[in-house]
């Protein structure tokens, strides 16, 4: 029994207007904007601490940020299965504990915090806290003081001191002072930096906090050094000297305090999951006032974890390429080699951008189609056949990042983006139509997908299409509504226009 | 500047567009149980001979690798054989042996290839290359159809076929493919094939279509449409009729060729025929397909059906 064109009717309606319907709510009673402009970039991190017990009672403390920076913490949220889990507020700040009395297996424990930046303010200027010097070997001693007295001559203020200082430890041919005291500290350079610092009587401290870039898993704490020049802090990056706060930069911690510290286990580690998203700037106005009673995101992708939140921020895209490849193939006409094959390719582009990911396929499946012309010489089973193009494929993506890389192409290590078996069938359909059909149709099936994933990448790449569809799924189900109208269409498409042009003339 | 045709004007023609066919005809008439009656040419020869149609002869079947090397060493029998995959589409797969050279078999274009070649091409299909999906399928080799002389002046290296389409038994339209040098052999009106179209009533030509415009005669062997009457036209529409009963699909393209013994051979069946053949025609599809629903729905006998068609399709008056 097929369905009437009443039915079809009454479903899609219902899902256009629903979809619709709900957005509207969301967007006037909820305060959700519509467009992506007038919101709050809004982090969510996730942080996982790791480790195993190493027998006997486990006690694991995890200093919480303070809000440094301009930073705002808007929401937190622990999770501790099967732990005592205390909050200790002391003069340092807050700490969180979790204890437990004994644990057989390596655990994870989370903490999940959303934070933003409303103003982008300085560290406040703390006054410098008293120079501890380390006792040294007199070795070591004396090649602190030769290293801070050469560098003295050549610096004219503490700040180009300082600058000189992270320059020379991280300068390829480094003084011989500054080799000897990296190599018998057996510590962290960070370390050491501070070491000489404090002989050279410049106070000076840890600043530690995470880079945060969207989409990102497996991040590790970052350790910047900040150093009192008489009248105020100036931070500098120990690893390449870069003075100031990095953009960015989520301050966590200010001190030589531990940030985690495990009793009863072993291998600890501290790893982050960071999404970015952007939010209402009422909704986090209001977050922010009654961060306790904040429900107000409960039914949407923002109650998921945030590793899965980044993955359906690139999912929710999927339904908009699916309507391009629906609306081209069945109102345009365009041939395509293979039906969701140019979805795959845009979801490549959205990782490489546009122009270097059209080079970059368009390299792989010339190569890949001169390497199968070879191929189809050696008389192997399609299977073999197609599983060889494949190794092929992947020494190419490998080939082209190494050489790219080298030649100082960063963009194009982006290459692993690529559907490596959709690549592989691609270029194994193209080499056939080629013998079969001519290169002709290579031209308008190849053309045709990529005008399609082209088109998707332009629309999934929007910002107001990735707002929309992150912040409003529902309007998904419209989406489906059109898709299925348009599975009904019966009328010609544009390509049948062209293809009989002929006809009128001639009757 | 690219020319497109309106619309509206489509609209008045009568022209079936791919979405239309799709939803109003393929997706409405042809049950998706029966697809494989078409879809597997195996089956289609033995629905075919036991409801009395004639086709090509069957040499034998294919189905794993490892009968492939046998396979070829039996095929030595047969002077000429066409070898297809079961679930080919669009006549991919295909290879036609039109002779033996020493130890080297002659393709239809005069193109020399080695057993070797063959057993290549063989274990190709059985993995699926040819087929809807790329799903493993089996070889089958038939046995090659000996022109009918009068057609092949029509045609350069290939075998001119005769697609009819009918719907619920009722012959719609009707066309010849006929190979040309541009087309390299093959009957694909896309690639430069000509594509005649055929008067249902009395199967002379009415007119005959390259790249959209219309030829008066064969641009290789120069033989002329107009004085073109396709022989044993009868027995064609019975035959392309008799494949809507016999398969149970509504909406169907049979491929018919000519046996210069035989006569008129079911070639194979296409559930979802191709809309070139309004191109050479020179004609719409949908005002023919609303009369044929009204034959339809009028009578159930199969020679009614046919005789209203061809008095109501006809240009040409009378069977040649």
């Amino acid at each position: 029994m097929k369905a009437s064109k009443y039915q079809m009717g009454l479903i899609a309606g219902s899902l256009f207007f629903f979809g619709i319907g709900l957005t509207l709510y969301k967007a006037i009673s909820l305060g959700f904007p519509l467009v992506p402009g007038e919101s709050r970039q809004v982090w969510t991190i996730e942080s996982k601490i790791n480790f195993k017990p190493s027998g006997g009672p486990v006690q694991v403390d995890l200093g919480l940020p303070k809000g440094l920076g301009g930073w705002v913490v808007l929401e937190e949220y622990f999770a501790s299965s099967g732990f005592g889990f205390t909050v200790i507020n002391s003069a340092k700040g807050r700490t969180a504990r979790w204890t437990r009395q004994n644990l057989d297996h390596s655990t994870t424990l989370y903490y999940k915090m959303q934070v933003y930046r409303p103003v982008d303010t300085p560290l406040e200027n703390i006054p410098p806290p008293e120079i501890k010097r380390p006792r040294l070997e007199k070795d070591q001693l004396a090649a602190t003081e030769r290293l801070i007295a050469l560098l003295r001559e050549r610096s004219s203020d503490d700040r180009s001191f300082v600058s000189l200082l992270v320059n020379e430890f991280n300068a390829e041919s480094r003084d011989m002072d500054a080799e000897f005291l990296l190599g018998s500290f057996e510590e962290p350079s960070l370390t050491v930096l501070q070491t000489v610092l404090a002989h050279a009587g410049i106070p000076a401290q840890r600043l530690r906090g995470i880079r945060l870039e969207d989409g990102r898993r497996r991040q590790t704490v970052s350790s910047l050094l900040e150093y009192h020049d008489g009248e105020d802090w100036v931070v500098i990056d120990p690893d390449n000297g870069q003075v100031g706060m990095p953009p960015n930069f989520f301050v966590w911690e200010r001190g030589n305090d531990t940030i985690l510290g495990v009793i009863g286990g072993r291998d600890s580690s501290l790893e982050f999951a960071l999404v970015s998203n952007s939010l209402p700037a009422k909704t986090v106005m209001g977050m922010e006032q009654r961060a306790e009673e904040f429900n107000l995101l409960d039914f949407s992708i923002y109650a998921l974890p945030v590793e899965q939140q980044g993955v359906f921020k690139v999912l929710l895209l999927i339904p908009v390429a699916a309507l391009v490849v629906v609306v081209m193939r069945l109102l345009v006409g365009i041939k395509t080699s293979g039906t969701f094959m140019p979805v795959l390719i845009a979801l490549a582009f959205l990782q490489t951008t546009l122009l270097p990911g059209l080079a970059l396929f368009l390299i792989l499946v010339s190569i890949g189609l001169y390497i199968r012309s070879w191929l189809s010489y050696m008389n192997l089973l399609l299977v073999s056949r197609i599983s060889a193009v494949i190794i092929v494929v992947i020494f190419m993506m490998a080939a082209t990042a190494i050489i790219s890389y080298k030649m100082g192409l960063d963009r194009a290590l982006t290459v692993t983006f690529f559907p490596t078996i959709i690549l592989a069938w691609t270029i194994e359909r193209m080499s056939i139509l080629w013998e079969e059909e001519g290169v002709h149709e290579v031209l308008v099936q190849g053309g045709g997908s990529l005008l399609v994933a082209v088109l998707s990448y332009l629309l999934m790449s929007n910002r107001l299409v990735e707002h929309l569809t992150f912040n409003f799924p529902e309007l998904i189900l419209s989406l489906l509504a059109i898709i299925l109208v348009l599975g009904r269409y019966t009328g010609y498409r544009l390509s049948e226009l062209y293809r009989f042009r002929d006809l009128d003339r001639q009757q | 500047m690219i020319r497109f045709i309106s619309p509206r004007r489509l609209e008045q023609l009568g022209i079936l567009g791919m979405n239309r066919r799709n939803i109003g005809f393929i997706g409405k008439y042809n049950p998706r149980a029966r697809y494989p009656l078409v879809d597997d040419k195996l089956l289609t020869k033995q629905t075919a001979l036991s409801h009395g149609i004639p086709v090509p002869d069957l040499f034998g079947t294919i189905e794993y690798q490892h009968q492939i090397a046998d396979s070829v060493r039996t095929l030595d029998k047969f002077p000429a054989f066409v070898i297809k995959p079961v679930q080919g589409s669009g006549g991919k797969g295909i290879l036609v042996i039109v002779g033996r050279e020493g130890e080297l078999y002659r393709k239809s274009s005069g193109a020399l290839i080695s057993a070797e070649e063959i057993r290549r091409h063989l274990s190709n299909i059985l993995a699926g290359l040819h087929s809807l999906g790329g799903r493993n399928d089996r070889a089958m080799v038939e046995g090659l159809i000996n022109f009918d002389p009068y057609l092949e002046r029509y045609s350069y290296e290939g075998v001119p076929d005769i697609r009819v389409i009918a719907f619920r038994g009722v012959p719609v339209m009707a066309m010849m493919r006929c190979a040309t040098h541009a087309s390299d052999g093959k009957a694909n009106l896309h690639q430069g094939a000509v594509g005649v179209g055929l008067d249902i009533n009395s199967g002379r030509a009415v007119r005959a279509v390259q790249h959209g415009e219309l030829v008066e005669e064969h641009p290789d062997t120069g033989a002329h449409f107009a004085t073109l009457q396709v022989p044993h036209w009868d027995r064609i529409l019975d035959l392309a009729a008799s494949c809507v009963e016999m398969t149970g699909l509504g909406y169907i393209g049979a491929d018919i060729v000519l046996d210069k013994l035989v006569g008129p051979m079911l070639l194979e069946l296409n559930a979802r025929p191709g809309l070139a053949i309004q191109v050479a025609n020179m004609a719409g599809l949908r005002h023919r397909l609303r009369i044929a629903r009204k034959i339809a729905e009028q009578t159930d006998d199969h020679d009614t059906k046919i005789a209203l068609a061809r008095e109501r399709f006809g240009v040409h008056a009378g069977a040649g």
